[in-house]
């Protein structure tokens, strides 16, 4: 029986890379590729769009891995998100040189305007791409780090977990809020001009950032599906499952959370490190509380503990908030708060975890009975 | 012809020089005259403003009747005499509707002289004598509240040329309060006159050092270059002063913290019920919050049109009205969604999440995106002064109506037959159910009880935040940390978590500010729930679940 899931998974993921990759480079094609005025042509604007979608889906993906696979609810994985977009942004920043509006070589526009003199220790080293791209990294795994090791140490779980991580981007958010803090308060870092030497607004560099995004996806992909087939990913499933009889059976669940939520905030932080060129601007409000609960929900409509599922929730969720935001604004807010009911009431598989428990129903009725005895849970059942 | 045409021009040019000069010699006899003479409104008919400056401080001791008009509108420029001096140094008052009144008397002038007159011009030196002027009126004023004023001003001049004047009011003053405070003021007086021989300036220190507060201690503060022993009393009572100012500023830290915990207790009194008692995770609690607050609006708006007389106590009517709307709607989230999700708390979120953006995007598309106006009545105004402590009423009567509130949520636990049901339901459902009690229609109270509750809430928060679609917002977090922070299940731990953030969020504003207080209560949080995952006052027993 698991070989059969597990040939399934096989095609499953290939069809994920090369859905991924493929419509990419088709839509990269057809922006490039073809004449303006031909009727497949796609414009400029749909390739950052697209890109910002699959920045997205890696933090999804992040959010897929730590709630499927180690059933942590985090509220607050848009804060990994974000800060690898700041981290970004401080490069951005500083790669924008004399051409900003006070014409400051060193010091960005929103310093001079407060009155800095000269540039505080943590922006020593931004103006290097391979530093950002360090801190990219770091910084949200180190916060991760430091967050996930109290907190699973202690055996915070369930619901206080989801509510504090809450608090966590909450507290980030208002941090950022201020101006102090020497990340451009409420306006955030906008304005970018270069990465690494090219123009940030050329149609070759939207192109290109599309496609690393595409990559860099894929890449992420990849590695979320070897590590919970392995060894490793089935504790983790114990873990999720039964966090008690795991630790009696000799693991120490806490380390397994741990090593997975610091390498979800690391894929995190690339999303936002991705999304930060493409969309040209980052500001706090990017660590709302709304942000993380959003993410929580492409991933419940792709379907939980999929990894595919993920992707595909946040491109279809995305793709409907900025067709009904222009076309029914008013509307947005009840669809979404719509789709948060019903995928709950009716849809707890989601899209692929329903397809993919049609597909096994029919090769083997005894495995649907067992998908459907075990619905996932990020929680012992409650004892009454 | 030609002589006598000119003898006529001769007499002309003599006429024409010698009204101007008949005038000027008016113009300055005639003040030295009325100075001389009883009438003390003389002086204001003056072009001088030295004469004008000495009619105002005498006219302010005369105890004339009309002094206080006079003066005012001397101080409003409505105050007219002749264009050119007459003997009778007329003088007219303007109203602000535009008629005269003589100034002496305050009868209507029949015909107006309009064209003829000009207003009486002040300058520095004439305001500042009629600010002393109105405050030595105020000082013999019938009203207490201004003759107490009227000390204080006295007080903080401490001006040794007022002390004949402080004498007189202190022998005429009745109110014991208005006496104590014009004998400080007579002591501040003496204090800074160098006349006052030192034992009588020791006297003085004492009675102002009693006084405990910023302007004595300034008052006394000034006083370090005096003679020795002078300086060493004032020095001692600055010290005394400090440590008493000291202790009321940790009073007013602990009222506002007090204050800041009751609304937090208040948002979340409701959730300690839906989240502390039936573990629901409601994520729309604080829209719940919001309807309760334009519940309140319409309530409001429906008094005004309908009972205009009952303006005032439409806040009265809201708070049913605010429990029943919500409660409600609490009773219709829990039958169709609530309880189709229950014993899976993380998908519970997540729906009434989704529940808490249309509640939001509702009432934005019901009432505008924009801040409503929800009014305060005339009885949640003003303050109250305790001592060194000023207590705004609105911040007392959200206090002492959350102590309403949770009193009689916990009264509603302990002794109804609901409460009665709802612990039950809560401690052992199967068991509950084996004796009979309905658990689904429990549920369904019980839930319909917390946002009763939270609705109620909103309607003292509209009192005191603005209200608009993202009210909930605001509070959502706030009162998961109260709930999370007192312990689960647990209404006292949500009234001592409460009380310890409000206050501890108090305490840290004046050091970090307020956007960096509320970040480190919530890392002081965050790593508390480290320590101690289930609160500050776990339930314990085999009824906790994970």
């Amino acid at each position: 029986m698991s070989r059969r899931i597990s040939r399934l998974g096989d095609t499953h993921a290939a069809i994920t890379i090369a859905l991924v990759l493929g419509i990419a480079l088709l839509i990269a094609f057809l922006d490039v590729g073809t004449a303006a005025n031909s009727p497949v042509h796609v414009p400029d604007f749909v390739i950052s769009l697209v890109g910002k979608y699959l920045c997205y889906a890696m933090l999804a993906l992040a959010v897929d891995l730590v709630w499927g696979y180690a059933g942590i609810l985090t509220l607050g994985h848009a804060a990994f998100f974000a800060l690898g977009g700041y981290a970004m942004g401080m490069y951005l920043m500083r790669e924008i040189g004399a051409r900003g509006v006070y014409a400051n070589p060193i010091l960005p526009d929103f310093m001079v305007f407060i009155g800095w003199k000269q540039l505080p220790w943590y922006w020593y080293g931004s103006n290097h791409l391979w530093f950002a791209l360090i801190l990219v990294a770091l910084v949200p795994g180190l916060l991760a780090f430091v967050f996930g090791f109290l907190t699973f140490r202690s055996r915070v779980s369930g619901v206080y977990l989801s509510i504090i991580t809450q608090a966590l981007t909450y507290a980030l958010m208002l941090a950022f809020f201020r101006n102090d803090m020497g990340f451009g308060g409420n306006n955030g870092m906008t304005d970018f001009k270069d990465i690494a030497g090219f123009s940030i607004d050329a149609r070759a560099t939207e192109v290109g950032l599309m496609l690393l995004s595409a990559l860099v996806l894929a890449a992420e992909f990849l590695l979320a599906r070897f590590l919970v087939r392995s060894r490793f990913g089935k504790v983790l499933v114990a873990v999720r499952d039964a966090e008690s009889r795991t630790r009696f059976l000799g693991y120490r669940p806490e380390s397994y959370k741990l090593f997975v939520f610091v390498l979800s905030a690391i894929m995190a932080g690339i999303g936002g490190a991705l999304y930060v060129p493409q969309v040209g601007i980052i500001n706090p409000s990017e660590f709302s509380p709304g942000n993380s609960i959003e993410a929580v929900i492409w991933v419940a409509l792709g379907g939980r503990g999929t990894l595919s599922g993920a992707i595909l929730g946040a491109v279809l969720v995305n793709y409907a908030k900025t067709w009904l935001t222009s076309a029914l604004p008013g509307i947005w807010l009840f669809a979404l708060g719509g789709l948060f009911i019903f995928v709950t009431l009716f849809l707890p598989r989601g899209i692929v975890g329903t397809i993919a428990a049609y597909f096994d129903r029919r090769r083997k009725p005894a495995v649907r009975d067992q998908l459907l005895a075990k619905e996932p849970s990020a929680e012992p059942e409650p004892v009454p | 012809m030609r002589r006598t045409r000119g003898k006529q021009r001769l007499a002309w040019l003599a006429a024409l020089l010698l009204v101007p000069g008949f005038v000027l010699v008016f113009a300055v006899f005639s003040p030295a005259r009325a100075a001389g003479g009883t009438d003390p409104f003389a002086g204001l008919a003056s072009p001088n403003f030295d004469n004008i400056q000495n009619a105002v401080t005498e006219l302010a001791a005369s105890g004339n009747p009309r002094a206080r008009p006079v003066i005012a509108a001397l101080a409003d420029n409505r105050l007219y005499t002749w264009r050119w001096p007459r003997p009778d140094n007329g003088l007219f008052i303007k109203d602000p509707d535009g008629r005269f009144v003589d100034a002496r008397t305050g009868k209507p002038i029949a015909t107006p002289p309009f064209p003829i007159i000009r207003p009486v011009i002040v300058n520095d030196m004439v305001r500042s004598a009629i600010d002393a002027a109105k405050g030595m009126l105020d000082l013999f004023s019938r009203n207490v509240t201004v003759r107490h004023q009227a000390a204080e001003a006295l007080f903080e001049a401490a001006d040794p040329d007022s002390l004949p004047l402080i004498t007189r009011a202190l022998a005429h003053e009745t109110n014991p309060g208005v006496h104590a405070l014009l004998a400080e003021a007579e002591a501040a007086a003496r204090l800074k006159s160098a006349a006052t021989p030192v034992p009588e300036k020791l006297a003085a220190i004492r009675v102002i050092g009693a006084r405990d507060d910023l302007a004595a201690r300034s008052l006394l503060a000034s006083l370090s270059g005096a003679a020795p022993p002078v300086a060493a009393a004032a020095a001692a009572a600055v010290r005394h002063i400090d440590r008493v100012l000291a202790l009321w500023n940790i009073l007013e830290t602990v009222y506002y913290g007090v204050s800041l915990g009751s609304v937090l207790l208040l948002a979340a009194a409701g959730l300690a019920i839906t989240f502390g008692v039936m573990g629901v995770i409601n994520m729309a609690h604080g829209e719940i919050v919001m309807v309760g607050a334009y519940t309140t609006l319409v309530v409001q708006q429906f008094v005004a049109a309908v009972f205009p007389a009952l303006n005032d106590w439409s806040l009265l009517l809201a708070i049913p009205a605010a429990f029943v709307v919500a409660g409600i709607l609490g009773i219709i989230i829990e039958q169709t969604l609530i309880r189709f999700l229950y014993g899976r708390p993380l998908e519970t979120l997540l729906a009434t999440w989704g529940l808490s953006l249309i509640l939001q995007q509702a009432v934005r598309s019901l009432f505008g995106p924009t801040n409503v106006d929800v009014t305060s009545p005339s009885w949640m105004s003003g303050a109250i002064q305790l001592g060194g402590l000023t207590l705004t009423l609105n911040r007392l009567w959200i206090i002492a109506f959350t102590a309403a509130v949770v009193g009689l949520l916990m009264l509603a636990m302990r002794v109804t037959r609901l409460g009665l049901a709802m612990r039950a339901v809560t401690q052992n459902r199967r068991m509950a159910a084996a004796m009979g009690i309905r658990t689904p229609i429990v549920d369904a109270l019980t839930f319909g009880l917390g946002c009763g509750i939270a609705g109620i809430a909103g309607v003292a928060l509209s009192q005191i935040d603005n209200v608009s679609p993202n009210l909930g917002q605001n509070y959502i977090i706030d009162s998961f940390m109260v709930v999370v922070f007192g312990g689960v299940g647990n209404l006292w731990g949500a009234v001592v978590a409460a009380l310890i953030l409000g206050i501890v969020n108090m305490v840290l504003e004046p050091v970090s500010g307020a956007v960096v207080a509320k970040i480190a209560v919530l890392v002081l949080l965050i790593l508390f729930i480290q320590r101690r995952p289930r609160g500050l006052f776990p339930v314990k027993g085999r009824a906790v679940e994970a």
